[in-house]
């Protein structure tokens, strides 16, 4: 568990981050969104101390980080930066060893740990062992440095634009393998993004930031269907209507839909989003979509629309 | 194909030399970048940390690098004395500039991203110099001790001037000597260990960033090594000589010393710039001087008498244009006014006068005129104009000055004076082209630069003063139409000097005495 209290940061006369406090709980997953100079970064930054905060505090798992030295701390934090920040002069496999290194882990083990992770990543380490950064694809480059901040595991993720550099259709297959990693379900993570479409899709909560203060947190139906003020209306204004398609699942409108009396062949769950319903929609040319609600084993029907009569009804009410 | 091949049989010939001035020169060489490396690369890490203090270390590691080389090597004598260490002193300051400029560039173009990843993987300021900026940054830490080193070979060659060995020994004694295969002896050497420096580090340099870690261990063990090759000459209270390039090319030189006398004493080769102040302040004890430089009166050195004739003699007399004696017959007699009027310590002393003193020339040439009685006012008469040339050296200004007075005073012609007219050969050429009229002139010079006779006619000479003068008089004469008037009486030919306190307290009076001297030391040893 994250917890930062009254956080500040100046940078001579300017105030990056003005006075803000958030708690991350165990194997949660916190999204700092906002556009760019917003603080976001620095807010992160200031968890591993790369950047000084200039008031506040910040404990992780109730231990203050500023009573640590630095270095020790940042060996029990996982980081993940925009720029890949790999070694150039080290092998895949010694870029993923530094952290186990520093801390003093034998060969073996970081052999055995390094191997695990690369093969869940794709990366076998007999292809990729032995290679450089410079022989990597962009994409492979940001897979290897997710392993380097997960080869310790530790409980403490910090991502800073872990996909920015990435072209978007590198971007979502890469995310997409990064969701399902078996190793990050019980982290405690926080996410910096500009992406809103990446922000909905990680994070269970969402700090929407601006001119170094959070100005909305919640999840993304509240940001979205309970903006706090202006700002955050028009910051989703652009997609809105793809955003709010994204963030409705099925079980939020489930009481909305028909019953089935017949069983089409295409199926969804009940907790993917109304998006992923049109879309499959479109895909497949059909009419109509089954729809499996997995708490009870119900299955009721989606068609163009069912879905778009319940989706303005479900805006309405709230 | 003549002159490669003398070439060839030059290095041949020399090759104890060759070899011991090449090994002398990798090292002074290797010496001054492995200090350069050891302080200009803590210097530069430490200004990429702290980068207010990085223009002001920068900024005077450049000013260092401006100061011409040899005028750097002029500052340390009066500090370091001269040999190895002034030597090794200078070079290490060329090599600073590129060792400390590279090393902060490399360093601050690490890619902030990677520094900062490693900070955030748990990594200290000094884990993250050594795993990731040092080993990043060394290709252009590599690309400075590079240039450093090509440097460092030019330079080098310098280090002959102030004894400290290495093959300007070899190329200022062939500019002295214009000896093309001599020159050529030490600059092919000299620039093939550029050429190979540069080429070695170059593959170093792209021996692949993954290969950093090895690189810094192996060049400083190889700087190490080269380093070595470097013996400071050292002397156990032997009387050491300090001979300039061009004496120790010599037959009327060192070479002559070796055959004539046997002289056989360790020497260094120095400039004739600083051989004097060396001397004087015990660096060396034993010089090749010329006999009137006023060096010898500032410094306390005297001359030891050359007892087996092997210095030729270089007695200083007008040469002048035969035609224009012809026009104006009053001009020999005139001229020879001077004749005799000036010995060797009389010359010393106008010398000192003009070089320590600092009068001017035409001051010094006056008052002397004024002391013997030959001032007279100038008649200020227009029959005719003499133009009177010079080489660069104060010498020669005393004595056209001492030419103009007498003839203003003495006949109804006027003079123009061309001085700084550089070396021998350029008065030469401007005398027998009819661009000057006359110039001052050494026998010695005369016989050996101008008419180069064969070594049988030199045998006959024997370096007898008057047979000498009767020789280069009629050749002149016969071949360039040019005539020497009756020498003025000095003879400012190469000597040998020591300290006179040494030489008394030694006894030393002869260059045999000193020879006597130096074998009872050797058998002592």
């Amino acid at each position: 568990m994250i917890v930062a209290e009254k956080l500040s940061k100046n940078f001579n006369d300017i105030q990056a981050v003005a006075d803000i406090s958030f708690t991350v709980k165990e194997g949660e997953t916190m999204v700092l969104l906002g556009t760019s100079g917003c603080g976001k970064t620095t807010t992160l930054k200031m968890i591993n101390r790369l950047i000084e905060a200039t008031s506040g505090s910040i404990s992780i798992n109730g231990q203050d980080i500023f009573q640590q030295q630095p270095e020790i701390l940042r060996r029990t934090i996982g980081y993940v930066s925009q720029n890949n920040g790999l070694f150039p002069h080290y092998t895949v496999s010694e870029n993923i060893a530094v952290v186990p290194r520093l801390l003093g882990w034998d060969k073996v083990k970081i052999r055995e740990h390094a191997e695990k992770l690369l093969d869940q990543l794709k990366l076998p380490v007999a292809e990729f062992g032995d290679k450089y950064p410079d022989e990597l694809s962009g994409g492979q480059k940001q897979r290897v440095t997710v392993a380097r901040a997960l080869i310790s595991d530790s409980p403490v993720l910090l991502m800073d634009e872990p996909f920015g550099a990435l072209d978007p259709v590198t971007r979502a297959a890469v995310r997409k393998e990064f969701v399902n990693l078996p190793e990050l379900k019980k982290k405690t993570i926080i996410l910096v993004t500009h992406d809103v479409q990446e922000a909905f899709e990680m994070g269970d909560r969402i700090c929407l930031m601006d001119k170094g203060r959070i100005v909305q947190s919640g999840d993304a139906k509240d940001l979205l269907f309970r903006p706090a003020n202006d700002f955050v209306r028009s910051f989703f204004e652009n997609q809105r209507l793809y955003l709010e398609l994204t963030a409705l699942k099925f079980e939020d409108i489930w009481h909305l839909l028909p019953v089935s009396d017949s069983m089409p062949d295409n199926v969804l769950e009940s907790n993917q989003s109304l998006w992923q319903g049109m879309e499959l929609l479109s895909q497949r040319n059909v009419k109509e979509i089954a729809i499996k609600n997995l708490q009870n084993g119900e299955v009721r029907i989606g068609t163009q629309s069912s879905i778009q009569t319940a989706f303005n009804q479900i805006k309405n009410n709230i | 194909m003549e002159t490669s091949q003398s070439l060839w049989g030059f290095m041949a010939q020399q090759s104890d030399k060759l070899w011991s001035q090449t090994l002398a020169h990798i090292g002074l060489t290797c010496i001054s970048l492995l200090i350069a490396v050891i302080i200009g690369l803590p210097l530069g890490i430490w200004i990429a940390q702290k980068r207010k203090a990085a223009w002001f270390i920068l900024g005077f590691a450049g000013i260092l690098q401006t100061i011409p080389s040899i005028a750097l090597l002029g500052f340390m004598i009066p500090l370091l004395g001269i040999g190895a260490l002034p030597a090794i002193t200078a070079l290490f300051m060329y090599a600073l500039l590129p060792i400390i400029r590279n090393t902060y560039t490399g360093i601050i173009g690490v890619d902030a991203a990677i520094t900062e990843s490693a900070r955030a993987m748990g990594m200290n300021k000094w884990q993250v110099l050594f795993r990731v900026e040092l080993p990043l940054a060394m290709p252009v830490i590599l690309a400075g001790i590079r240039t450093a080193t090509v440097i460092n070979v030019g330079v080098a060659t310098l280090a002959a001037y102030i004894a400290a060995g290495g093959l300007g020994e070899f190329i200022f004694g062939g500019i002295a000597l214009n000896n093309t295969n001599m020159i050529l002896a030490g600059a092919i050497p000299a620039a093939l260990l550029a050429i190979f420096f540069d080429f070695l580090l170059s593959r170093i340099q792209k021996a692949n960033v993954k290969r950093m870690r090895k690189v810094s261990v192996i060049l400083p063990a190889l700087l190490l090594i080269l380093s070595s090759f470097y013996i400071i000459p050292h002397t156990k209270n032997q009387i050491l000589g300090g001979f300039t390039p061009e004496f120790m090319g010599r037959e009327d030189g060192y070479l002559g010393l070796k055959s004539k006398y046997n002289l056989d004493i360790p020497t260094v080769v120095i400039s004739d710039a600083v051989m004097y102040k060396a001397a004087f302040e015990n660096k060396i004890d034993v010089i090749s001087g010329y006999s009137t430089d006023g060096r010898l009166k500032a410094y306390n050195l005297i001359t030891l008498k050359d007892d087996k004739h092997i210095f030729p003699p270089y007695f200083a007399s007008a040469v002048i244009r035969e035609d224009i004696l012809k026009k104006f017959p009053e001009l020999q007699p005139t001229l020879e006014l001077l004749s005799g009027q000036i010995n060797d310590s009389v010359m010393t002393d106008l010398n000192y006068r003009v070089d320590y003193l600092k009068q001017s020339p035409e001051k010094v040439a006056h008052d002397f005129l004024l002391s013997k009685g030959l001032y007279k006012k100038p008649l200020n008469g227009n029959k005719g104009t003499i133009r009177l040339g010079s080489k660069i050296f104060a010498e020669q200004y005393i004595l056209i000055q001492m030419f103009k007075e007498l003839i203003e005073g003495n006949t109804q012609l006027k003079t123009v004076s061309q001085t700084g007219l550089g070396g021998t050969k350029i008065c030469f050429d401007a005398l027998t082209n009819g661009e000057i009229d006359m110039y001052p002139e050494y026998t010695g010079t005369g016989l050996l630069v101008l008419l180069k006779p064969s070594s049988a006619v030199m045998e006959g000479l024997a370096g007898d003063r008057e047979k000498v003068f009767e020789y280069v008089k009629a050749q002149f004469l016969t071949q360039y139409k040019l005539r020497w008037l009756k020498p003025i009486g000095f003879n400012n030919a190469y000597a040998l000097m020591m300290r006179k306190t040494q030489a008394q307290s030694l006894n030393i009076k002869t260059i045999s005495d000193l020879k006597i001297h130096s074998s009872n030391e050797n058998q002592q040893h």
